[in-house]
This record gives C-alpha cells, sequence and structure tokens, in this order.
C-alpha cells in the first residue's frame, strides 16, 4: 500500500514528537518517506536531534562548587 | 546495575520514614540524588547562580519541615522539584514583579505553529565540542533566550530527562501544553544553534546567531 505523503509543515510540527517516539506508526511511516524525499527537513530533523543531545549532555552544566555542602545549611540545627 | 523504579520508591519510602523519626543523616541521603535536578530546575527560572543556590536552599528547608506532608502520590523527586520550582517562581515575583506578570502573558499567546527558519544542513556534531567552554556558553546562552515558558519545559524534559508526566506535574500544566512547548523550544534552540550554511560552527562566529525571542 502506498504511503500517503504528508506536508513539510505537517512534518514540522510533529517532529518533537517524532524524535520521543510520541507518534503513530502510520505517522511515523509517511514522516519517514518524507525525510528520504526532502532536504530541509532533514535539516530541521538533524538539527533538533543535535539540539536534545547538547542539552541533554551532562557536560553542558556544572553545579558551583560546594553547592552540596551549602544547599542544607538552612536547615534548623544543621551542624 | 540500574535501581528498578519500584525499588527506589522503596527505598525513598524508608528514608522517609527514618526522616519523620527524627533522623537528619537520612534527609542528607534521600535528597542527595536530586541535588543537581534541583539547582537546574531553579537556574531554569532564575537564571543566575546566586538566586538558584538561594532557592534551592529554600526548597530544601520546604521539603524537610513538609515532609509530613508527602503522601507518596507522585514520586519523592517529582514533589521535591515542585516545590524548587515554586520556590523560583516566587523568588522571580519578589524581584521583578513586572516581569513576572509578563510571563504570564506569554503563557496565554501559545496559538499559531512556530515555523523553522534556518534549513542549513547540520550533521551530527562531534560530543568533544562541549569540552570546550565556549560550546557550552553558547548553548546555555541559547538556552537562557528562550522565553521562560519554554526553557522551563526544556530544563525538565531534555537536560533532567523527566517523563512528560512529571514535567506536567512539576509545572502544573496540561501534558499536551507539555509537548507543544517542547516543540517550540527545541525548533526556537535549533535556530539559535544552528550553523550557517558554509557549515561553520561557533569558533567562526561566537553567538552571533544567538538571537533572542
Amino acid at each position: 500500500m502506498a504511503t500517503i505523503e504528508i506536508s513539510c509543515v505537517e512534518v514540522w510540527r510533529e517532529i518533537s514528537n517524532y524524535l520521543d517516539g510520541d507518534i503513530s506508526p502510520e505517522l511515523r511511516e509517511r514522516m519517514e518517506a518524507h525525510f528520504k524525499a526532502c532536504a530541509h527537513c532533514t535539516a530541521v530533523l538533524d538539527g533538533t536531534r543535535n539540539v536534545v543531545g547538547l542539552v541533554g549532555d551532562g557536560r553542558l552544566f556544572q553545579v558551583p562548587d560546594g553547592f552540596s555542602k551549602r544547599l542544607y545549611k538552612k536547615l534548623p540545627n544543621h551542624r | 546495575m540500574s535501581m528498578t523504579g519500584s525499588q527506589l520508591r522503596h527505598d525513598e519510602a524508608e528514608l522517609i520514614k527514618r526522616v519523620r523519626n527524627g533522623e537528619r543523616e537520612a534527609f542528607y541521603e534521600l535528597v542527595h540524588p536530586y541535588e543537581r535536578m534541583i539547582y537546574a530546575t531553579a537556574i531554569s527560572v532564575v537564571k543566575n547562580a546566586a538566586d538558584a543556590e538561594e532557592v534551592a536552599q529554600d526548597a530544601v528547608l520546604k521539603a524537610f519541615s513538609g515532609l509530613a506532608n508527602f503522601r507518596g502520590e507522585s514520586k519523592f523527586s517529582t514533589w521535591l522539584l515542585q516545590i524548587t520550582y515554586n520556590e523560583a517562581r516566587m523568588k522571580l515575583k519578589k524581584a521583578r514583579p513586572h516581569l513576572y506578570e509578563s510571563i504570564d502573558d506569554q503563557q496565554q499567546s501559545e496559538d499559531g505553529d512556530f515555523w523553522p527558519k534556518d534549513f542549513a544542513d547540520w550533521r551530527p556534531i562531534p560530543s568533544e565540542l562541549l569540552e570546550q567552554n565556549e560550546m557550552r556558553q553558547a548553548v546555555q546562552d541559547a538556552i537562557n533566550s528562550l522565553i521562560p515558558v519554554y526553557r522551563e519545559v526544556l530544563v525538565l524534559r531534555d537536560l533532567q530527562h523527566l517523563s512528560i508526566k512529571e514535567t506536567s506535574t512539576i509545572l502544573g500544566i496540561s501534558e499536551p501544553n507539555v509537548k507543544t512547548r517542547l516543540h517550540r523550544a527545541r525548533l526556537q534552540l535549533r535556530d539559535c544553534l544552528a550553523p550557517g550554511i558554509d557549515g561553520f560552527w561557533i569558533r567562526r562566529r561566537p553567538y552571533r546567531k544567538v538571537r533572542s525571542w
């Protein structure tokens, strides 16, 4: 059965859900067919995936030195 | 070896019991795994390190004195981050009441789609790039340039890897709302950070591409 085509606008709308695996198998198939044919949408997909990877990388930000020690200082009778 | 969710819940319930019986050490043990999350949540709202620390300390104090109210309906971490988030918003409200009102306005104007503006090919970036200070700074600046309601969702979901459900509980918004905001946050961030058509990354154009929204 042929995959029903999907527009760029519809693809953009679902890119985030696509990355989270939060779409129906039918929609996933239509989007994947679209990505194969559309360089623009592939660029948006790759870039968005990159961004999610960057933000989720543990090295992105560090907790300040001594944060853990100071965190509990307002507790009553904290030693 | 990873701990299963139910095992974790069980262990935390034990710790909570011990805290309620007056064992202070058990409280440190209970909160310790979430220290980084507390900080990340706080700074995503107040945006500076000093305020984030104060928010974190107040949140931990509230969690300690309010532990009797924790009924275990949500995960302990969700409850703790909810407190942190509320403390952070209160702090912001106190410091900048005007700005705070504008945040509430933003929440209402969520109709309309967000379209990507940049279609440069962006191949996977080598992850060692994050070892560079300027790279980390550029990503942080881009995150900070998002409007608060988008930034908060992005930080909970993509930085802290919380589920849609947890994010919705912490922020007090619906799950579809979490998805919409996350979608916009990601696409805007991509537009902020996408390399130019020539493929040059930030070393050649420090921060210029980071727009404010």
